[in-house]
Parts: C-alpha cells; sequence; structure tokens
C-alpha cells in the first residue's frame, strides 16, 4: 500500500493547489465596497426596485373598510381584496406556488437571473443599505480608508448615522411584514405602547436582525453561500440564455491602453469588476457569484465610450450568439414549451378557483355504529351530521331537503337553518323511512341545502341510508 | 477565515498524505461563537428551568415552571372560555336548550364526558344499547315515556321494571301460543280470538293494556310496536314469557335495572345527559 501511495504523481495534485490559488472568490473576508456608475442599467434595476413600495404600501390599502391584504391566521382566512380564501381553498395556495416556481424557472431558462439582479430582497435591499453608506461615508476608496482608520469622532459619528438608519430601514421593514397579519393601523399603535402581541414583537426582532445583519454585513455572501437558487442556476442555463457575458473575442489580448499596441479591445481597466457588487470578475465567464445585474455592462460601456471603441465588449448575449451563432426562437426551445404550458395549467387553476369559490362548503358523515335504527312502527332511521361551514360574509338562511329516496322525512334540524358568516357549525340530522323504499342496503341519497334568499344558490352533497339486510 | 483562499499558507500539523497536508486552521468564527453561545444558555437554562435531581427533589428554577403547572393554566383558559357558554346551559331549561342549535351543540359537547363517564358502560358510546341487555336510547319506542320531563325522571330516580314469571302458571304450550300471537301483532296481525283469550285470562292485559300496546306509567312494553325490549326472536320471547323480568330466584329471568342518579349527578349535569338524550333521534313531545 505504501508503495502504492507513493506512486502517486504528486504533480496532479499540485494543479489542485494551483487552480485553488487562481480561485478569487471572496468568502466574506474583505468587504465589497462597489463603485456606482451610472446608466442604462443602473437606472432599470433603480426602476425595478421601486416595485417593492408596493410592499410597503400593501397594508395600508383599504377594501370595502377592510384591510385589503390580510393573513388573518387566527380566524383562519386570507383577505384579498373583494376574495376570501379558507383553509378548505387551500390547494389554490400550491397552484400559486408552482405559477411562481415556473415564472422563476422560465424565466431563468430565458434570461437568467433576472430575478437576483433587480427584484431579489436580499439584493436591493443591499443596494438601498450599500447607496446610504456611500451617502455617509464617501466613495468607496473613501470608506476603504476609513476602515483602516483607528476609531476618532468622526469615524464614530458616520458609523453612528449609517447603523441607526439601517436598522431603521429594518424596523421598517419588519413592522411592514407583521402588518400583513393584523390590522396595520393598530399594529403601530401597539407597537409602540408596547401593547402588541409577543409573536409580533418576534417576527418583528427576527425581521430587525435578518434585515440588518444580511443586508448590512453578509450582503453578497447570502448569494454565494445560503441562497439555493444560486446553487441550481447551472441546470437551469443553457446555450440560449443571455447573461452579462464578456466578448473573450474581441477583448482579448488584455492589455493597458497604449497608442501603438495590438491588444484587443479590454484595457484591463478593472472598472467592470470595481463596480461589481458581488466583487467577481465578468471576464472568467459565467460564474456562481454573477446575478446578472448588468451594471458591469453600464461600467464597461462608459470606458469604451471614452476610448471610442465600439460598446457591448460586455454584453447580455448567449453563449451561442458570443460563439457568433443566433438564438433560438423562444417557442422552439423545449424548457419554454414546458415551463409555458406549466404556467398556463396553474394560472388556469388558480382562475377557476377563485371565481368558483363556493359560500358553503359542507361534509355530510353518516353515523358508524349503529349504521341504522329500527323505530317502533317499522321504520327505519339514519343519523347524520352535517358540518356546515359558511364561508360567505353574510347569514345564510337554509332549507334541507333530502332527494332520491321516497317518503324520506329528516328530523333534528329546524325547518330553516341559520348558518352564521364565517362559523362551521355540526348539525345532527335524522332521515327516516320504511324500509321497502330502499332497494339496496346502502341506498344513495342527496342531500340538497338551498338558500332561501337566493334560491339559485343550491349546494348538492350525496350520501347512502342504510337498512338491515333482508 | 483569513487562510482559506491562501492553503500553501495555512499553517499544518505536518502529516502528509498522498501530497494532502492536515491543515490546523481555527474553525469558523460563526461556528466558535455559536458553541459559547449554546454554553452559555446551559447556564440560563439552569437558572431559570428544573435541572440538578436532589435528594429533596430537583432544583426548581427561578422561573418554578413545572409541566403540571402548564397543564393546570390551559386547562384554566379552556375553562374560562367555555364558562360563558357553562353559565348559560345552567340557566337554560332543557327544552330552551333543544330548541337552540348553537347551545344544543355545546351542550352534546360538553356531555361528552359525563355520558362516557356514567351512561355508556350500558347504553352504548352512542346510545345504541345491547339488543336484549341494554335499551336503545337511539329509537322512539320508550317503556317509561320519551318526553323531555319522563326521561329526566328516569335518569334521576332510575327504573326497575318487574314482569311476573309464566312458567308452571299456564301449560308451555300457552306460552307459545301467546308469543306466537305477540310476535304477530308486531308484524302488524290482528291475532286470533281464541289467543286473545288466552292473553286475557293469562293476566297479561293487566299490564300491557286489553289492546296489548303497554302502558308508560307501568313502565310495561307495547307488544304491537316492532321494537323488542328482551329480544324478537320466537326463542327470546318465550324466554321473557317464561322467566319474566327482575324475579328473584327465576332461572333465566332478566335483569333489568336502571339506577338513580341523584346525587351522583347535579341536577344541572342530570338535565344535559336528558338534552342528550331526548336529541338522539328518539325523543317526543
Amino acid at each position: 500500500m505504501d508503495q502504492k501511495k507513493a506512486q502517486i504523481d504528486e504533480s496532479n495534485v499540485q494543479e489542485l493547489y494551483d487552480e485553488l490559488a487562481q480561485w478569487h472568490i471572496n468568502t466574506g473576508g474583505q468587504t465589497i465596497h462597489a463603485k456606482r456608475m451610472p446608466g442604462k442599467f443602473r437606472t432599470l434595476k433603480w426602476i425595478t426596485m421601486s416595485t417593492w413600495l408596493v410592499f410597503f404600501l400593501g397594508p395600508y390599502l383599504r377594501w370595502d373598510g377592510q384591510q385589503a391584504v390580510l393573513f388573518d391566521i387566527p380566524n383562519r382566512q386570507f383577505h384579498l381584496f373583494a376574495i376570501t380564501v379558507h383553509p378548505q381553498d387551500v390547494w389554490m395556495l400550491s397552484l400559486v406556488l408552482i405559477l411562481m416556481a415556473m415564472v422563476l424557472f422560465g424565466v431563468t431558462a430565458i434570461a437568467g437571473r433576472v430575478f437576483c439582479g433587480y427584484f431579489c430582497f436580499q439584493t436591493i435591499w443591499t443596494d438601498v443599505f450599500t447607496w446610504i453608506e456611500e451617502k455617509i461615508e464617501g466613495l468607496p476608496a473613501q470608506r476603504r480608508k476609513l476602515d483602516k482608520t483607528s476609531l476618532n469622532f468622526d469615524k464614530a459619528k458616520k458609523k453612528i448615522i449609517k447603523h441607526s438608519i439601517w436598522l431603521a430601514i429594518s424596523v421598517l421593514t419588519g413592522i411592514t411584514f407583521a402588518a400583513y397579519f393584523t390590522d396595520a393601523f393598530q399594529l403601530w399603535v401597539d407597537y409602540f405602547t408596547l401593547q402588541a402581541n409577543m409573536v409580533a414583537y418576534i417576527v418583528l426582532g427576527l425581521f430587525i436582525l435578518g434585515t440588518y445583519f444580511l443586508a448590512g454585513y453578509l450582503r453578497e455572501q447570502t448569494c454565494f453561500w445560503l441562497c439555493p437558487y444560486a446553487r441550481i442556476q447551472g441546470v437551469m442555463y443553457d446555450k440560449d440564455t443571455i447573461l452579462p457575458t464578456y466578448d473573450a473575442q474581441r477583448g482579448e489580448p488584455r492589455g493597458k491602453l497604449k497608442s501603438n499596441s495590438n491588444t484587443g479591445d479590454c484595457i484591463d481597466c478593472h472598472m467592470c469588476v470595481a463596480v461589481c457588487p458581488t466583487g467577481v470578475d465578468i471576464r472568467q465567464g459565467q460564474q456562481e457569484g454573477c446575478i446578472t445585474c448588468g451594471l458591469c455592462i453600464d461600467a464597461c460601456d462608459n470606458i469604451m465610450e471614452k476610448i471610442d471603441r465600439p460598446k457591448g465588449l460586455v454584453r447580455y448575449a448567449s453563449i451561442k450568439e458570443i460563439r457568433g451563432g443566433h438564438l433560438k426562437p423562444l417557442l422552439k426551445r423545449p424548457r419554454v414549451i414546458v415551463y409555458s404550458s406549466i404556467i398556463i395549467a396553474a394560472f388556469a387553476g388558480v382562475f377557476y378557483g377563485l371565481v368558483n369559490i363556493a359560500a358553503i362548503e359542507w361534509h355530510i358523515l353518516h353515523q358508524r355504529q349503529p349504521l341504522y335504527i329500527m323505530m317502533s312502527d317499522g321504520s327505519v332511521q339514519n343519523k347524520y351530521t352535517f358540518k356546515i361551514l359558511n364561508k360567505s360574509k353574510e347569514d345564510i338562511t337554509a332549507r334541507i331537503t333530502a332527494q332520491g329516496i321516497e317518503g324520506a322525512t329528516l328530523t333534528g334540524i329546524a325547518d330553516t337553518l341559520e348558518l352564521k358568516a364565517d362559523k362551521l357549525v355540526p348539525f345532527n340530522v335524522y332521515v327516516r323511512t320504511n324500509p321497502t323504499q330502499l332497494p339496496e342496503e346502502h341506498t344513495p341519497i342527496t342531500f340538497v341545502l338551498q338558500n332561501i334568499n337566493q334560491p339559485e344558490m343550491v349546494f348538492k352533497e350525496k350520501s347512502v341510508m342504510v337498512r338491515p339486510p333482508r | 477565515m483569513a487562510n482559506h483562499n491562501k492553503p500553501e499558507e495555512a499553517p499544518d500539523t505536518g502529516h502528509v498524505w498522498d501530497g494532502i497536508r492536515e491543515l490546523t486552521n481555527d474553525p469558523p468564527k460563526w461556528w466558535t461563537v455559536t458553541f459559547y453561545l449554546s454554553l452559555l444558555w446551559v447556564v440560563v437554562y439552569f437558572v431559570l428551568y428544573p435541572s440538578i435531581p436532589l435528594v429533596n427533589g430537583p432544583m426548581t428554577g427561578i422561573l418554578g415552571w413545572t409541566s403540571i403547572k402548564e397543564y393546570k393554566a390551559a386547562v384554566e383558559k379552556a375553562d374560562n372560555l367555555r364558562a360563558p357558554y357553562v353559565d348559560k346551559l345552567e340557566k337554560m331549561s332543557a327544552q330552551e336548550i333543544l330548541a337552540d342549535q348553537e347551545m344544543l351543540n355545546f351542550a352534546n359537547s360538553y356531555t361528552n364526558a359525563i355520558y362516557g363517564d356514567y351512561c355508556a358502560a350500558c347504553h352504548g358510546a352512542n346510545g345504541q344499547g345491547a339488543e336484549g341487555r341494554f335499551p336503545s336510547l337511539l329509537d322512539d319506542d320508550w317503556l317509561y315515556g320519551g318526553s323531555v320531563d319522563l326521561i329526566q325522571e328516569t335518569v334521576t330516580y332510575g327504573r326497575e321494571g318487574m314482569m311476573p314469571a309464566f312458567k308452571g302458571e299456564i301449560s308451555d304450550a300457552q306460552i307459545a301460543q301467546l308469543a306466537d300471537m305477540v310476535i304477530g301483532l308486531s308484524q302488524g296481525n290482528q291475532g286470533d280470538a281464541a289467543s286473545w283469550a288466552l292473553y286475557e285470562e293469562a293476566g297479561c292485559g293487566m299490564c300491557h293494556a286489553d289492546n296489548a300496546k303497554g302502558d308508560v306509567d307501568a313502565g310495561s312494553a307495547n307488544l304491537t310496536d316492532s321494537v323488542w325490549r328482551f329480544g324478537s326472536s320466537r326463542d327470546d320471547v318465550i324466554r321473557t314469557i317464561s322467566s319474566g323480568v327482575n324475579q328473584e330466584d327465576v332461572e333465566g329471568t332478566h335483569n333489568a335495572i336502571m339506577p338513580s342518579f341523584e346525587g351522583r349527578l347535579t341536577e344541572n349535569d342530570i338535565k344535559l345527559v336528558t338534552v342528550r338524550v331526548w336529541s338522539f333521534g328518539g325523543g317526543q313531545q
């Protein structure tokens, strides 16, 4: 064994180390202070970021005198404008989740990590936090210098202001999230008068901690090591997926700008690295750290303009395009077809579900022991428990009748039932008939629930009536 | 942390296998911090909660938490939730409860335990009884009446019926003739004159009434309906006539005693059990 070990060529192993030495991924040892440069994609990013304002304003919208979007967990209801979703309709939630996952996958297959670069809360909160940092502590170089200086009054002042603003944003984020689960205006009052529920404080605490820590400190490390989406991007891309790509054929060999050199268009100015919020070098190709935000494209285009060379040395392009090929039409890509079919099916399901939310959901339980009761006049009686849930916001007056069995009479409930809004009430119902009316030992019976005030509102449930064997 | 990107500079133990060095980097800082925090939590936990068992019981911890206390608090919480309903039930009469669907539902849930403890052993978990031994509470045939008041009376004071044993009083052939006759009555036949004469001669009508429809005041069974207290087969009926009910020293007699619950259950609980039994499906006005 020892001999065999000795035979292994050490130079093979050395390659591993060499490769690792080239692998400059920041594991959190240094803070990335990215340069901010204006440009097309920077503007686009501000626009997409602003969609998150909806999140902050959402809880204060009113609809019909109620909070428009409210996840009422204690009462097990989800209010979404005019729609109220009960736990019984939860199958729609799974379709919504499928829908969102498929949109994410589909977009990733076509245009890469659009979500990461333009919509992800991690990216956006980090962007806002670093923007604030720049306003207070200055440009990247000044920030690096400030980090190195020992504590003095000026540094302390800047740090305190920065962290206070960060914390304020974290608090706002936490309160906003919690406001979706209870009355938003009351929650503010409760939070500041220390009257809020313990759960509300725990949620707020977790959100402050999460926002402050993730956006303030962990930043791009979240994308590298925490986020599962970054890990599976490789399987969702194909050669037609467009990504910020460095045109190596045009750029290489890179070299400092000199009047009489025959280097490529890349002047090795490192601007693309300096502006990257995750600190990667796009010129190394597609990589885990790239959130496809396009800021390196802005930076490179700026430089190209200055040195009077065509823009687009770094641009959104697929591997195929960079190699001189053409993009496949969208509808000829299997991934697009599969994803969009699932999206359409899920959307159709959710739409059907929301349109057809029934005002009443009821279940009928036939008594098991005993299955039937013989009465003194020779008739047979069955007991049923009706569990009736009125999901609408109004009380319903209903009448229940039985169909399918001649001469079956219902007892145990009043002629008309008062079904209170948002209540599930069990009713014990007895059905009695002459056994000669029951051709089978288990004869089907249909119960019909009709809203007296809206006779077109009819709900039917099937059950059976049991008689002794003849 | 600092050496993760520069393995060639990291310190090692001096051990090398296949050219791979064993490094001695520190564990990650987050791991170390979590480790020390969990050690700190051990101390906090020992101070707050019951921990070390000592000779005179365990250290109780400054929170004084026990699982029994937690249980009792939960029970108290449930009791407080139920209190308004329970108070309301106490003030309502049985008829009022039966007329109020919401309170009826609550009463039927509330009496699950009482019924299970005191009634279900004989009458079954759902009131189905046991054929020939304990009466079903689900049908509409009541020996002592199925109105709310009479059911409440039955539960409060109990019942003990009686039927004499006719074996030896009349011949076996006559017993068989009477059995055939009452089985026929329950199936809608009218019975022949000779049998009715025997019915009267043997004295059956004194309790079961001249028309054989029984008497609620005496607790005697209606012989013309299709519900049988002690079994509907011919052998069952012959045995009932021969050996009677609650007869001392008679072999094969039926024992049928409903105990009194006065004093064992409160008046309110008896009322609620009555509501439950009445709403089993056979209650009468």
